[in-house]
């Protein structure tokens, strides 16, 4: 499940460990996640960012394989995959059209789409004693939904670097992932990451800006990510 | 022409021969035909490499041939390699099993294409270029040409530099660019390291089907100029 709580000029999305210390994006934990946006949406201010942080280990190890095989057949269990795949594409979609600048705090593994949740925000802070950020799709013998590979594209810097984590599924620590665009900024531990994104989130949070101008300028980054989300980009928003 | 055989869990595809191995449609026949058999004989630890023997990868397009024609036809027949080529770079780009270019001289033009559409690169350092030489023949490029370009050198500099500078670019050179992913001191060096990592991504025993679809959603651009569709889901799970 995940929380959402305003603190000072920040908003915080925080995925609890009470039911999975994986974070494994099942169909309850992503509701959960799209909830949370939604009335993200409907109080954000100027002024206001979001960090979104997780207990433990892991930030998300990524789509609850353990649901999908509990399915009775493997038609089922691809369906139920299917469904999670379904279900997080709208949470991509609605990370990338807030408006108020995002940033994720990852202390600990972010794989497959809990990497691409991570990925969906506009900065990336993480720990850099340990966790990994990395697609283990190609090693499990599965393909990418379609918005995966799109945002991987868009985010990671170099065509090279894209093809070793979507085709060879290395594992990204934080300073590699700095290395190729992923990742903003790598720190000590699992507080201090939490702690500078706050500081990040404050500082962006402080300039105020206008939030249509933002969402709109962002989904202007990402245009293929965009087209394959169905987002439509708004007529040029000025306070001018 | 070129020849196929296995060592190990690799396949190792070689343009035979001392010349500048010149596309002509012979070639790229015999290319086309090899790949398609690879494709039916695929298994969870297959890895293609793709070398030549002597100073050159190949030069690209037969222009003699062409030209041999009269002025009339050489458009014509360069046409038609550009058409047959095609295929052999959708082959490439959809082949169930990791690819990997051992580039032994010279890749130039449809060469460098042709080496660009495996997902590694590897390059002798002391000898040879890649370069794509259109801009200074004054000939166009091809759309799958571009679109293939574009798709694996994301740096707009170094594909501006590629495509309108029309730079020779060494190993070393190419490795800073993005375009190369090792350099070795020699032809044999090459093979041997590309060899290595071939048999590293054989012990990966990846699913053929999974890995052509991955590598097809990495480089959309390129497979839509190639006629080359996604599929939905595939799973093992």
């Amino acid at each position: 499940m995940c929380t959402l709580e305003k603190r000072g000029s920040l908003f915080v999305i925080t995925l609890t460990s009470e039911d999975d210390e994986q974070h494994r994006l099942n169909p309850t934990l992503l509701s959960s996640l799209l909830n949370a946006l939604s009335q993200l949406n409907s109080q954000v201010t100027a002024g206001t960012a979001l960090v979104t942080v997780a207990h433990g280990k892991f930030f998300s190890n990524g789509f609850d394989f353990r649901w999908a095989q509990a399915a009775s057949d493997q038609d089922g269990a691809r369906h139920r995959l299917r469904h999670m795949s379904d279900s997080l594409r709208p949470v991509v979609a609605a990370l990338l059209s807030l408006p108020i600048p995002t940033i994720a705090a990852v202390s600990g593994h972010a794989a497959a789409a809990g990497a691409i949740l991570a990925m969906a925000h506009d900065y990336v802070l993480m720990r850099g004693d340990r966790g990994v950020i990395y697609m283990p799709e190609v090693d499990l013998g599965i393909t990418l939904p379609d918005y995966f590979s799109a945002v991987a594209r868009a985010k990671i810097s170099s065509a090279t670097a894209a093809r070793d984590v979507l085709l060879r599924g290395v594992k990204i620590r934080a300073k590699e992932g700095m290395e190729i665009g992923i990742v903003h900024s790598a720190h000590d531990g699992a507080e201090s990451t939490v702690e500078a994104a706050m500081r990040l989130g404050a500082e962006l949070a402080s300039r105020k800006r206008i939030g249509d101008a933002y969402a709109e300028i962002r989904k202007s980054l990402y245009p293929e990510v965009c087209a394959v989300l169905g987002l439509t980009t708004k007529s040029i928003v000025s306070k001018i | 022409m070129c020849s196929l055989e296995k060592r190990g869990n690799v396949w190792l595809l070689t343009l035979t021969g001392e010349s500048q191995h010149r596309f002509n449609p012979d070639l790229i026949q015999s290319l086309l035909s090899n790949l398609s058999h690879l494709a039916s004989q695929a298994t969870a630890s297959s890895v293609l490499i793709t070398t030549a023997n002597g100073g050159y990868f190949s030069t690209g397009f037969d222009l003699g041939w062409a030209g041999a024609a009269g002025t009339h036809s050489a458009f014509d027949r360069l046409s038609f390699m550009v058409d047959s080529l095609k295929p052999v770079a959708a082959a490439l780009m959809s082949l169930p099993m990791p690819t990997i270019a051992a580039v032994n001289g010279h890749a130039t033009a449809a060469g460098f294409l042709v080496a660009i559409c495996h997902d590694y690169i590897l390059m002798r350092s002391d000898h040879g270029v890649l370069y794509m030489p259109e801009v200074n023949l004054g000939l166009p490029m091809p759309d799958y040409f571009a679109a293939v370009m574009r798709s694996k050198i994301r740096s707009p500099t170094a594909l501006r530099d590629v495509m309108l500078g029309g730079v020779k670019v060494k190993a070393a050179e190419a490795v800073k660019m993005g375009i190369v992913d090792s350099a070795h001191d020699s032809a044999e060096k090459t093979v041997e390291a590309a060899m290595r990592l071939g048999e590293e991504f054989a012990q990966k025993k990846w699913v053929g089907e999974v890995y052509a679809e991955i590598r097809k959603s990495l480089y959309p651009d390129a497979c839509k100029v190639l006629g080359l569709t996604q599929k939905s889901i595939v799973s093992k799970i």
